[in-house]
């Protein structure tokens, strides 16, 4: 399997997990297309993270399946972004190439790779600075531009800007929308009503490990059909 | 870069071992087996420099408690065995794990204890006497409880006196004669120890001698090739060039011009 | 008894050279058997964090109580596979510094496993999920988290080092302590104080104490100049 075939569309049919007896997602019924960005909205404990762990095969689902495009059970072409940056003990260059080299891309050709990406977002002042002594904006523009070097036909992010002050986020936000414009499919979970209206082009609400509504953003967010997800649009707290 | 900092340490880490596992340069040598108090005493120090000049062959030795030794020898871990106890030499030579025994030199032993002497060792005439005051009086007293040839001697005595040695007063250490010694000059306590070891011992506390001189605490050494028959790695050569020395007129005289403070320490006996 | 410490000093001054003799050769046993317990024990530690297979836990209490073998024990073992009458008689390594090596070797390796176990399973319980994500799986994560671990892992590396260069019970057994070729600081303090010599004993100890803790301070150095450099 080649990077160039396409993974997408991802469908999940009656995708579920269930632990000790507790359901804690059920019956997902989810198609993810290709090039466009959905954002998957809910409250806390719906089990937006884990929908999205199942979805990047970092676990397996108790019912159900995932069938990517392409036929292979967990394809490359994809990446992840954790709400806590996870950087290794070295430099940011260090960092970055690591995935290349886990690749087994040559050092030559993954210094150039990761001298492009860190001019392109302006993180070169930081290449050589060790990575976890960074502010936390700066760590999770690391571990955004590293996700996005392993040329990732889907990127997945959970709360990407949750632990981040404005400016920080709008900089992600600015990379996300960068990626998106390439042609990356991307699915992320946010707590921010303000963030999904403004890179979401399509919503999927969950609630209670249940995927309640899906739909194109501009409609979601003109009037939600469901109740719960009026509440949550509203900012009200429910269960 | 953090590759060729790996590389570096895994290269060097065969290299530095191979190095600790270099033989000594190609030094003719053998392992001699004896005893710590032998070995204590500085005996060693002083007549072995003199069998390496003539020779050229190094003698290493391997200081233990007797029984130790002879095991060692037993076990082939040793080429020549050199100790002080004749009966288990004697077996060991007619189980087959020695050639053949020969008389070197002896040494004696001591009674020591404290200088206000509680048994009152000093009035006794002969050594057995001096053993049953000590058991007598329940004095305390320091063994060595490791089947050396310092604690057969010991116990020879006690049969001789008629005693078997039990209770609070009677103190099985298991270890050396140093060990011991710095036992009893803590509590204080009575010991019986090879004069050697007696006179190179620095912290002798309140301890000093309170008996000498029966011929009964005389302590004949005896030498010993390991049995090539039974282990054919002993350096059989070697080790007779150095039974053939010791015995001979001069490493008996090397024994004797062996001093500690003036005094001789070992006596030659070989025939 | 005279003052232990100034003799140690004027020992040191002096430049006694069977005392080098003596120094040299406790280094160079001790360093070959942290080097050596290290390359066998931090993979095995790695595994052994990550790896899945039945009895584990087991593996894991053993090498755990292994950290308190007896030197001397440890020794005896030793010795006896590498007597003449034991199964490895026939390479003569009895009474040889290489005997010496691979008994501190079986003491030390337990302390080094138990402790990369602890730091790496710490490790990828962090780590985990993000480098599965990056396409990292647990074989391939082993060399990322021990370097990743490496200033823990030096605490794990200089308890080692520590154990083995105090003791003395399996250096004295396998060892022999030849004067000249197999006499280390531990062992030659206990024939010191055999001898009752007991304030050269000490002063020997003193001596020994200094390097350990010159050795320490460096590590701790490397260390805190780790952290400021690398986080």
């Amino acid at each position: 399997m080649t990077a160039a075939e396409p993974i997408l569309p991802l469908v999940l049919e009656g995708v579920g997990f269930e632990v000790a007896g507790r359901a804690l997602l059920s019956g997902i019924d989810l198609r993810i297309e290709a090039g466009r960005r959905l954002v998957i909205l809910g409250p806390n404990g719906a089990g937006k993270t884990l929908l999205l762990r199942l979805c990047h095969g970092l676990i397996a689902p108790t019912s159900g399946r995932l069938r990517w495009a392409c036929g292979s059970q967990r394809p490359e072409a994809q990446a992840m972004v954790l709400q806590r940056p996870v950087l290794l003990r070295r430099s940011v260059a260090e960092n970055l190439a690591y995935p290349l080299a886990l690749r087994g891309i040559p050092a030559g050709a993954r210094r150039a790779a990761v001298a492009r990406m860190l001019d392109r977002f302006g993180l070169a002042p930081l290449a050589e600075r060790p990575a976890r002594l960074l502010s936390g904006g700066e760590q999770q523009r690391v571990a955004l531009a590293r996700a996005a070097l392993m040329a990732p036909q889907i990127l997945f992010l959970d709360e990407p800007s949750a632990a981040l002050d404005p400016s920080a986020t709008r900089q992600i936000e600015e990379m996300i929308a960068g990626f998106s414009a390439e042609g990356i499919t991307i699915v992320m979970t946010t707590h921010d009503i303000g963030q999904a209206r403004r890179l979401a082009e399509d919503v999927a609400f969950v609630h209670r490990g249940r995927l309640i509504e899906h739909r194109a953003a501009p409609d979601f967010f003109a009037g939600p059909d469901a109740p719960e997800a009026r509440a949550h649009l509203a900012g009200d707290l429910y269960w | 870069m953090k590759h060729s900092r790996r590389s570096l340490i895994l290269g060097l880490a065969p290299g530095l071992s191979l190095l600790a596992a270099l033989p000594a340069a190609a030094q003719t040598f053998i392992t001699l087996a004896s005893t710590t108090s032998t070995e204590n005493s500085g005996l060693f120090g002083h007549i072995l420099p003199i069998f390496q000049a003539e020779t050229g062959i190094e003698v290493r030795v391997i200081a233990q408690g007797t029984g130790q030794a002879l095991e060692t020898g037993r076990r082939g871990d040793a080429d020549v065995v050199f100790v002080h106890a004749r009966a288990q030499e004697e077996k060991f030579v007619a189980e087959g794990w020695g050639v053949a025994r020969l008389d070197v030199m002896y040494n004696d032993f001591v009674i020591v204890g404290p200088a206000e002497d509680p048994a009152g060792l000093k009035s006794a005439t002969d050594a057995a006497e001096a053993m049953g005051k000590i058991a007598a009086a329940g004095a305390p007293f320091a063994s060595r409880g490791d089947d050396s040839g310092t604690h057969t001697a010991e116990k020879n005595l006690w049969a001789a006196a008629g005693v078997e040695p039990a209770g609070a007063w009677y103190l099985s250490t298991g270890s050396g004669m140093g060990a011991t010694l710095n036992t009893a000059a803590q509590l204080p306590a009575y010991a019986l120890t090879d004069r050697g070891t007696w006179l190179g011992f620095q912290n002798r506390g309140p301890l000093g001698i309170v008996f000498e001189g029966d011929a009964v605490l005389f302590n004949p050494y005896g030498i010993i090739l390991v049995n090539p028959a039974k282990h054919p790695a002993v350096k059989v050569a070697e080790g007779q060039a150095f039974i053939d020395w010791i015995v001979s007129d001069a490493g008996q005289a090397a024994i004797a011009s062996f001093t500690v403070g003036g005094e001789q320490l070992f006596f030659p006996s070989a025939n | 008894m005279d003052n232990p410490l100034l003799m140690a000093l004027r020992l040191i001054a002096a430049g006694d050279p069977a005392l080098l003799q003596i120094i040299g050769l406790s280094l160079r046993v001790t360093l070959t058997a942290v080097l050596v317990a290290c390359i066998v024990g931090l993979p095995l530690g790695a595994a052994l964090a990550l790896g899945r297979f039945p009895g584990r836990g087991v593996v894991v209490v053993v090498f755990n109580a292994l950290m308190g073998l007896p030197p001397v024990v440890a020794g005896l073992l030793v010795y006896l596979m590498l007597s003449r009458s034991g199964p490895l008689g026939p390479l003569g390594l009895l009474f040889t510094p290489t005997a010496m090596i691979l008994a501190q070797t079986i003491l030390i390796l337990p302390i080094v496993v138990s402790l990369t176990r602890s730091v790496v399973e710490d490790l990828w319980s962090e780590y985990g999920e993000q480098l599965r994500s990056l396409g990292a799986g647990r074989v391939r994560a082993v060399p990322t988290l021990l370097w990743d671990g490496r200033v823990s892992l030096l605490t794990g590396v200089l308890a080692g080092f520590g154990r083995a260069s105090a003791e003395v019970g399996a250096v004295l057994i396998v060892g022999g302590n030849i004067a000249g070729h197999t006499r280390t600081m531990t062992t030659a303090i206990t024939l010191e104080t055999s001898r009752g010599n007991l304030g050269l004993a000490v002063a020997l100890g003193i001596i020994l104490l200094g390097l350990t803790l010159t050795l320490n301070a460096l590590a701790w150095g490397a260390g805190q100049w780790a952290r400021g450099r690398l986080g």
